[in-house]
């Protein structure tokens, strides 16, 4: 087993780079031990260069511990792995054997309060985990934002104290509600946090972004988050990308599931980023089988070794600037990034379109245009400029098409 | 039609671990279409929160939605929870979406949800039979939703 101190998530990743190589990695957690324990191993031993993932069930993500536990009793089965509520020791002889250096495996949860998650992961010899103050609390729950950034301040302190030289944590920015946002917002934000990880201890980090509805605009703007990581990260602070394939609504038909992997996958290589989320065949289903995650592990991997970065840097559609633009607005509100982001978003200069919360201002808008491309067609506050001429009003049918662009596009 | 005519009001609301809001940023859209009034109370809503903020709007109708997984579970607590309060008891509520982890349309889970309170189960968000449902409690002046106010 690995133990703080061993080869981090990140240099394992950089490594990989190196090599040449794409990291794939599933999204994969189930509560029955004989089934997670698979699908670390068929993960490991998958034809790719490949990182595990334990994801987190919903209970302990809203810190139910309890019912979590409850269920582990009753035999409930859960939508993830409960690692604050099965004993240290399971969680232990869960990795036993199959994460070390050559196979690092990071938890996925999607907590507003941390603390516990990064507790029982650190103590079970694990490193790497993802979140951040915005991502984790805007888009998917009722945590106030004040209290999520004092929760992901004093976590980022918790992982580097708790698994010092060897902290990972992922901005998960780079997806908010998995789709409809348009790319300089997603660049923003993944930024933001990674700047945030790093003022509270962090040394290595990955900005992340979703496969969003037009590849040459996610290439741009892959572009754009690592040339803005340059600029903004502390040189010392180890960074890489991390892409996901799409996170809306996924093509029903397999053949459309893998076509929309594939592209994911192209993009992931053709755009410098290091490391890539798989979805699968059953995403539009159910919760995917281990034997799902793999052949989408496989499949991503073969079109990465089938695919050349792009040579020079993309067309400029000015999402670098857009993103820039945001950037700044928040990082001159305050000293404190934590407050410069609560006071941003109290302001309106972030503002998540259709983001229920109510720490979100909830005037923004976007849409998809003929092209194909997602643009905004209201910023409200924030300093940017929406792109797009009137369009007619958002009705349930039309944010369903919307919601449904991608998945017919490659059901087709 | 009566529900469209008087703009009934519907809470609209997640459960206490679905994290997931496209559906109901959908529902309240489509609720709002068919002339009702929503409160839309978003993602993760507590048990205590869901019982509190139906005695604050005297809703007409409670829907729920999941997709996460834990829907049946979820839905189970909140059914339990809001029927012993006595003047929730009669409240309409009814429940949509992905309610398990297995992907399966599954006649037992339904039938448990029914039997703990809910008036109708929409089990893999059957959207059709959930318009069928309010155009029929529109139609019907006997129910609660159907009342004038």
């Amino acid at each position: 087993m690995s133990t703080p101190g061993g080869r981090s998530f990140g240099r394992f990743v950089a490594d990989a780079a190196d090599a040449g190589k794409l990291v794939v990695q599933p999204r994969m957690g189930f509560s029955d031990l004989r089934r997670m324990r698979a699908g670390l191993e068929r993960t490991r031993f998958a034809a790719a260069t490949t990182v595990g993932t334990v994801t987190i069930d919903s209970y302990t993500r809203v810190g139910a511990y309890d019912t979590a536990r409850r269920a582990l009793t009753d035999g409930t089965p859960l939508n993830g792995y409960p690692i604050v509520s099965y004993p240290l020791a399971t969680t232990r002889a869960l990795l036993d054997g199959v994460h070390d250096d050559t196979f690092p495996v990071q938890v996925r949860h999607g907590s507003s309060g941390p603390e516990q998650i990064i507790r029982a992961l650190t103590a079970a010899g694990l490193h790497a985990t993802e979140g951040g103050p915005v991502s984790y609390c805007l888009p998917y729950g009722r945590t106030p934002l004040r209290e999520s950034v004092r929760n992901w301040a004093a976590g980022c302190e918790l992982l580097a104290e708790l698994a010092p030289g060897t902290a990972h944590l992922e901005s998960f920015g780079g997806c908010l509600l998995g789709q409809l946002c348009p790319p300089g917002l997603l660049v923003a934000i993944s930024l933001l946090e990674g700047i945030f990880f790093a003022r509270h201890g962090i040394t290595s980090v990955s900005l992340s972004y979703a496969q969003q509805t037009d590849p040459g605009q996610d290439v741009e703007a892959v572009h754009a988050l690592r040339r803005l990581a340059a600029e903004f990260l502390p040189a010392q602070v180890d960074r890489h990308v991390v892409l996901y394939t799409y996170m809306g609504a996924f093509p029903s038909t397999a053949r459309g599931a893998r076509l929309l992997l594939e592209a994911s996958a192209e993009l992931a290589v053709r755009a410098g980023a290091q490391r890539l989320i798989v979805k699968t065949t059953a995403e539009a289903h159910r919760i995917p089988t281990v034997e799902e995650n793999v052949r989408a592990l496989e499949a991503a991997a073969a079109v990465a070794g089938l695919t050349e970065p792009d040579p020079g840097p993309p067309g400029d559609t000015g999402i670098y600037a857009e993103a820039r633009g945001l950037v700044e607005a928040v990082l001159e509100l305050d000293a404190d990034l934590g407050v410069a982001l609560h006071t941003a978003f109290r302001r309106g200069y972030l503002d998540v379109p259709y983001c229920l919360h109510p720490d979100n201002a909830g005037r923004s808008r976007s849409w998809i245009d003929d092209a194909g491309r997602l643009r905004w067609s209201s910023v409200g506050r924030m300093p940017i400029r929406a792109t797009a001429e009137e369009r007619p009003a958002m009705t349930s049918t039309r944010l369903l098409s919307a919601l449904h662009t991608v998945a017919r596009r490659y059901d087709q | 039609m009566a529900l469209s005519q008087s703009a009934r009001k519907v809470l609209l609301t997640g459960t206490v671990s679905d994290s997931h809001t496209w559906n109901l940023v959908f529902l309240e859209l489509f609720l709002t279409e068919q002339g009702l009034d929503v409160v839309n109370l978003g993602p993760c809503v507590p048990e205590d929160l869901l019982v509190r903020r139906c005695r604050e709007h005297t809703p007409d109708l409670v829907v729920v939605s999941s997709v996460n997984g834990h829907g049946y579970a979820d839905g189970l607590a909140a059914i339990v929870r809001l029927r012993a309060e006595p003047e929730l008891a009669d409240l309409p509520v009814v429940i949509g979406g992905k309610l398990g982890v297995d992907g399966r349309d599954d006649a037992d889970r339904v039938a448990r949800l029914r039997a703990a309170g809910y008036d109708a189960v929409f089990d893999d968000g059957d959207l059709l039979a959930f318009e069928r449902f309010l155009t029929d409690l529109a139609a019907e002046p006997s129910t609660p939703v159907g009342r004038p106010a």
